[in-house]
């Protein structure tokens, strides 16, 4: 096994990696009050080849590195591309609206490559320590970055809270790891499988995997581990927000499903009633708890409550098509999810000066840009066709319901039917006279870098929306990486 | 059973507990009984590193402090980690198959270190008496 | 030989109008956006009317498979357009009716604000109406469904500013996905069952299996009848259109009278084989719509309104074509969705040009008076109101007629009931219209009586400054109502059953689609026998049926005789009459006129928890509000850090770990105790 070979296998992380220690060997010797776009560009420019670098990871024949702890094939490729995206666009998001309020703004770039790198990590690694590690780097990236309004009250705050639960959360899931190594005597996920299908499974294996469950729970904000979430993300500055709504739960997501049906599918007939209630419970708390909602962030949180569970919806499924079902919905989560945090992050910047729903109103008449593009994302998370959104929803549900997953759908669409009134507050207010002049007077000029954000996540959520053939063939390529065990415990389903 | 023999490696360990535990207790007790007790009201104040033990708990320290301590712990960290290199490193060329891996892997691992290191050092972390408004 | 349609082109036309004029509108002058939504309608027109020309060289049916779309394991869908029979029919009124109203919308809108934004909607609608018609599977036409749902939201709230037009929209909107859910899962259904949802393939399979009946079947049919009742404005989720007459008036014609409400009735109608193997699911589709059609009609009765009259009898007719789905008469509700979209379109048209004419006034008790004044409104609307009260030879009559003898001649149990529901509805319906028509148009002006006034709100301030004399509407919009005027009444000669001397041509032209599927049933439902006396031509029917046709043809006439002769006396000849009854009967009056309090109802039951739910519980227990925004958070800001960490230390932090320890033990006991096979140490 040659050393560089092997290299190619994270050639994504290494990219980022580099491009992050660059950005802080860069921001320290620019002048204190220099601007620091360029160390912005680099990262843009890191981002994008670690993107070309995923895409490019796909023509290698999937396999295993660095000891059997990485492994890239399609399911990985799917979600380092997912992540090298958000993170692009987050960058583009931050380079145009911290351009009035910047400060030590290259710890900020730099963070995000690593936080990147982490979660990549999480969607690669076939060991449960790596994915560890990988959960680490992207939850301390994710910390820092929520606290970067210092000035701020709500930003520390937001971020001590994120920081303290999310620490007992991750103590749940080391402690999983090591339950379940307990139980088979390895922390690898394949040989996992292997040890767990022929014995009898110790009751601390089963423990573990609770374990590990709350862990991911937490990070995705699924109820019952949601309670931090409104709270983080009117906080954390907006861009931030875009960020960590969508990447860490797309990675922590990726790494459920490789845990659940790479490492523990013979553990199904405990795991899926309880991520059946999560998903119940989910969604519809997130619905109801957004209903009420007057911040817009607090709102959208709600809202991402609601995501994770539709989400989960796909896990309980049991099939390829449910695994394929739950990346796309990830992946059409993130775009029309970080497409409206541009939106707000350039009306309000990075200290949020608009935040309540009724501030936008007008916004369509002052800038048909900014608020046609909220309107758009609004509809896309509604669930109406022609969007990413609205097949999301149609394969998980579809998924769910070719499982026999009958109350979990109408529960499910129920939800999604509540969840259009709440959305249609903001569209309401967006289209809405009289303008709201003195606040929306204040919303500069569209940069070019926020053109660049816009257009990537509108013609994502087109494309997902319009034309999803190529996408999905991936997802479920992704999701037969995965199926050798998972036809087992199909048919033992049914 | 084996689980009576297998306990019987941590003897050594419980000794060395024992032992510990013993000395300490010893020299104390042996230092009440053998010293003199004066007390003065010097003597019986609590001592805090300087800082006056009076006034309210939630008073607020130079955000250096903290800052110093955590890099020293990060520091530290990352020395012992490695410990464990050090131990294993003649066998390292047989699990990696290659003579230099383990040798390469530090290097890239320390120069992290290292980047990290200049990064605070030229943000002015270490600089104790630089007015630092921002921090 | 049949080479390619281009079918394709026909949404994208109005899709690209949309495109030109939402992106630039809105520095093109007016007479260009008009321009633009013209011909983005006039060009498929034109091509359908090209088509049908053609019709009998086609091969039929037509497919047209545009690209594929998306492919998931053994799922597979296209972009793919077929055209059939029943297709042109609709493609006939969105077009046709859709260009017609264009034109109307142009007179009618001349001085509103947003006007390139009020074509460009409408545009988008057209685009996905017609999605909707041509698709050819459930997926594609639930875009088209969906769509249209989108672009009515958009031109119901096209008075954004006002609060009440805001809010019929999204409940317009929420009401809507109610109805989405059902179609969605009946959907969801398909593709469990069959594989597919390309209308072919399902209803080929279907063919094949004449052993299938009710099962699953009866669950799917369900299901897409209660997507159908959501868009079609059925018994129970009717309460979103008469709110969406906040929209202007054009709007109100096109998508609440003519095309978008009759959404549900053509997918019925298109999904017929499916529903013809589950006598239950017809029955409850005939109840419902004949439940509807009375229950509006009453409704109708009493409004002031004089949209809101017509709201209600649209939801009432639209009871008529459910009821004729429901008797597996799928022709005769496609021809009262045919003669429907003239007549109703007309009423509305007219009833906008009343409107304008007064400068906004809607409330008919000021009306009164206006035969003279606006003469073309009124012997447009005349044409209008005949039809639908259903005399002969306007076009209601035939299709109304031929609805109501086949629910008489229905083997179906509920036959006999949904047909006299349907007769009463019919007497009813005579007399709200004539209600309307004497109060609107005849009698002495009663603009002095300034009663409560709900006037148009984009006409609004035009009234405020300065109000018009009584006018005629210019001839943009007249035109319109005459070749609609014309359309009411020559539009039902299409279907002259043979009892009168005709021969029921649009029974025949239909019968290909709704015939397909006979051979299938025949062998095996005798629930059905119906279905084929419908296709039988009328010239072989059996002499016993043209006479009971005939005679069921003058029981209908007379009812609505009688509801003419009663509106008659009560408006025109006694016109303090009303006001007695109304005091005599107060608790009906008063149930009537509030709709029997079914808003109220739905609030209490069904929003109130949910916001209770929301708000107290969720709230209370999840959400204690800890950056609740506004006053609060501005003073947190201001107290900085110090007490800020204060805070995080004797607050709610902890409780949020308290939750969080708490939601691990749940899910930890669940895993023990809970779920699983039972666990062995």
């Amino acid at each position: 096994m040659t050393d560089v070979a092997q290299v190619f296998r994270i050639l994504p992380e290494v990219i980022l990696t580099i491009t992050g220690v660059l950005i802080m060997l860069g921001e320290p010797l620019l002048a204190k009050n220099a601007s620091r776009k360029p160390l912005g560009w680099l990262a843009v420019l890191g981002t994008l080849a670690a993107l070309f670098a995923s895409f490019w990871q796909l023509q290698l024949p999937a396999g295993t590195a660095y000891f059997g702890t990485v492994q890239t094939d399609a399911f990985s490729v799917f979600f380092h591309v997912l992540i090298a995206g958000i993170v692009l666009v987050t960058l583009l998001v931050t380079l145009d609206a911290a351009g009035r309020d910047a400060e030590s703004l290259g710890e900020l770039f730099a963070l995000m490559c690593f936080g990147a790198v982490g979660m990549m990590l999480m969607s690669c690694a076939t060991e449960l320590l790596l994915v560890f590690v990988g959960l680490e780097i992207s939850s301390i990236s994710t910390y820092i970055m929520a606290a970067f309004r210092r000035k701020s009250a709500k930003g520390p705050e937001s971020a001590i809270k994120y920081f303290l639960l999310g620490s007992f959360a991750t103590a749940f899931f080391l402690y999983g790891i090591a339950l379940i190594f307990g139980a088979t005597g390895t922390t690898d996920i394949p040989q996992i499988a292997g040890l767990l299908s022929t014995s009898q499974v110790p009751v601390f294996g089963v423990i573990g995997m609770a374990m590990i469950l709350i862990g991911i729970g937490f990070k995705v904000s699924a109820v019952p581990f949601q309670v931090w979430a409104p709270d983080v993300y009117e906080g954390a500055p907006s861009p931030v927000v875009g960020l960590m709504s969508t990447a860490p739960k797309a990675a922590a997501f990726a790494v459920l499903l490789r845990v659940l049906y790479t490492a523990l599918p013979a553990l199904h007939s405990h795991w899926q009633p309880l991520i059946w209630w999560m998903a119940a419970l989910s969604m519809t708390f997130g619905n109801l708890g957004a209903l009420r909602q007057q911040n817009i962030k607090r709102m959208l949180a709600y809202s991402s409550i609601a995501h994770a569970g539709y989400l989960l919806v796909a896990f309980t499924a049991l099939s390829p098509d449910g695994i394929a079902a739950a990346s796309f919905y990830a992946a059409s989560y993130a775009v029309m999810n970080v497409g409206a945090f541009a939106v707000i992050s350039h009306a309000g910047g990075m200290d949020d000066r608009l935040t309540l729903i009724q501030d936008y109103r007008g916004l369509a008449y002052r800038s048909p840009l900014l608020g046609g593009a909220l309107a758009f994302f609004l509809i896309s998370l509604i669930g109406i066709p022609f969007t990413g959104g609205f097949f999301g929803k149609f394969y998980v549900f579809a998924s769910a319901l070719h499982s026999g997953l009958v109350w979990l759908t109408i529960i499910g669409l129920v939800n999604s039917g509540i969840a259009v009134y709440y959305y249609l507050r903001p569209l309401v207010s967006v289209y809405s006279k009289p303008v709201h002049s003195d606040l929306l007077d204040g919303i500069p000029r569209v940069t070019v870098p926020l053109m660049f954000a816009l257009l990537i996540t509108i013609a994502g959520t087109l494309i997902l929306g319009i034309v999803p053939g190529r996408v999905l063939a991936l997802a479920k390529a992704g999701a037969l990486t995965l199926q050798s065990t998972v036809s087992d415990t199909t048919t033992a389903v049914k | 059973m084996q689980g009576a023999n297998y306990f019987w490696n941590y003897v050594p360990l419980l000794l060395q507990i024992l032992a510990a535990a013993g000395l300490g207790a010893g020299m104390i007790t042996a230092s009440w009984f053998l010293g003199r007790h004066r007390n003065t009201k010097a003597k019986l104040d609590a001592y805090e590193c300087g800082v006056p033990v009076e006034g309210d708990a939630r008073g607020r320290f130079s955000v250096r402090f903290y800052m110093v301590a955590m890099l020293f712990i990060l520091f530290d960290v990352e020395a012992v980690f490695m410990l464990p290199w050090a131990v294993i490193y003649r066998e390292l060329p047989k699990i990696s198959g290659s003579r230099l891996f383990g040798f390469w892997e530090m290097l890239v691992y320390l120069g992290f270190v290292l980047v990290g290191f200049f990064y605070i050092w030229k943000k002015g972390i270490l600089d104790w008496s630089a007015d630092k408004g921002d921090l | 030989m049949t080479s390619s349609l281009h079918l394709w082109l026909i949404p994208l036309v109005p899709f690209a109008g949309f495109l030109v004029n939402g992106l630039l509108g809105r520095r093109f002058p007016k007479a260009l956006v008009t321009a633009i939504a013209w011909i983005a309608t006039l060009i498929p027109f034109l091509q359908v009317l090209n088509i049908a020309l053609h019709f009998s060289s086609l091969t039929l049916p037509y497919n047209e498979r545009v690209a594929t779309w998306i492919t998931a394991g053994n799922f597979h869908a296209d972009f793919a357009f077929a055209l059939d029979q029943l297709t042109l029919i609709m493609l006939l009124v969105v077009t046709g009716v859709g260009f017609l109203i264009h034109l109307y919308s142009a007179g009618y809108m001349a001085h509103e604000e947003g006007y390139w934004r009020f074509f460009a909607y409408l545009n988008l609608f057209m685009f996905f109406m017609l999605t909707l018609v041509l698709a050819e599977n459930f997926l594609l036409m639930f875009v088209g469904w969906e769509g249209v749902g989108l672009a009515s939201y958009l031109l119901i709230g096209f008075y954004f500013t006002k609060d009440s037009a805001a809010n019929a929209g999204k409940k317009a909107f929420v009401v809507n996905r109610i109805g989405d859910f059902g179609f969605l899962i009946g959907m969801f259904l398909l593709i469990a069952h069959f594989g597919t949802l390309s209308f072919d393939g399902i209803f080929s399979q279907i063919a094949q299996h004449p052993e299938w009946q009710g099962g699953f079947l009866t669950a799917i049919a369900l299901f897409l009848a209660l997507g159908a009742t959501g868009k079609s404005a059925q018994i129970p989720l009717y309460v979103w259109l008469p709110d969406a007459m906040e929209g202007p008036t054009p709007v109100s014609a096109l998508i609440h009278a003519a095309t978008m409400v009759t959404a549900g009735v053509y997918m019925i109608a298109r999904a017929h084989a499916i529903f013809d193997r589950s006598p239950f699911a017809l029955s409850t589709v005939a109840i419902i719509g004949a439940a509807t059609a009375l229950f509006a009609a009453t409704i109708g009765l009493v409004q002031t309104d004089i949209k809101r009259v017509l709201a209600y009898s649209t939801v009432s007719q639209l009871g008529y074509m459910f009821l004729a789905c429901g008797v597996a008469a799928y022709s005769a509700g496609i021809f009262h969705l045919l003669t429907h979209a003239f007549f109703k379109a007309l009423l509305f048209l007219a009833a906008g040009s009343v409107i304008h004419a007064l400068s906004g006034e809607q409330d008919m008790r000021v009306m009164g008076g206006l035969r003279k004044k606006i003469p073309v409104t009124f012997w447009t609307m005349t044409a209008a109101v005949f039809a639908i009260a259903g005399f002969p030879p306007f076009a209601g009559f035939f299709s109304k007629d031929e609805i109501l003898y086949q629910a008489f001649i229905s083997p179906n149990p509920v036959g006999k009931i949904v047909w006299f529901v349907g007769l009463l509805t019919a007497g009813l319906t005579s007399f709200y219209m004539f209600r309307l028509w004497y109060l609107t148009f005849f009698g002495k002006s009663r603009a002095d009586q300034a009663a409560a006034h709900t006037p148009e709100p984009g006409h609004h301030a035009e009234k405020e400054e300065h109000k018009h004399p009584v006018h005629e509407s210019p001839w943009i919009m007249l035109a319109p109502l005459v070749i609609l005027a014309i359309l009411s009444v020559i539009g039902g000669w299409v279907g002259v059953p043979a009892a009168l001397g005709g021969h029921n041509e649009i029974e025949h032209f239909l019968s290909p689609v709704m015939h397909a599927q006979h051979l299938s049933f025949e062998q095996v439902s005798v629930a059905m026998s119906t279905q084929q006396q419908a296709v039988v031509p009328a010239a072989e029917a059996p002499e016993g049926n043209k006479s009971l046709e005939l005679l069921l043809a003058v029981v209908s006439v007379a009812t609505a005789l009688i509801g003419w002769f009663i509106a008659h006396l009560m408006y025109f000849a006694k016109p303090e009459l009303p006001a007695q009854i109304a005091a005599k009967v107060r608790g009906l009056y008063s149930l009537l006129l509030n709709k029997y309090w079914i808003d109220e109802l739905y609030g209490a039951v069904i929003i109130t928890p949910v916001l209770f739910l929301s708000r107290y519980v969720l709230k209370g227990l999840f959400d204690t509000g800890v950056i609740t925004g506004g006053g609060l958070a501005l003073g947190y800001a201001t107290q900085g850090i110090g007490s800020l960490v204060q805070r995080v230390q004797s607050g709610n932090i902890r409780s949020y770990a308290g939750w969080l320890a708490l939601g691990a033990a749940a899910l930890l006991l669940l895993t023990y105790f809970g779920f699983g096979t039972h666990l062995s140490f």
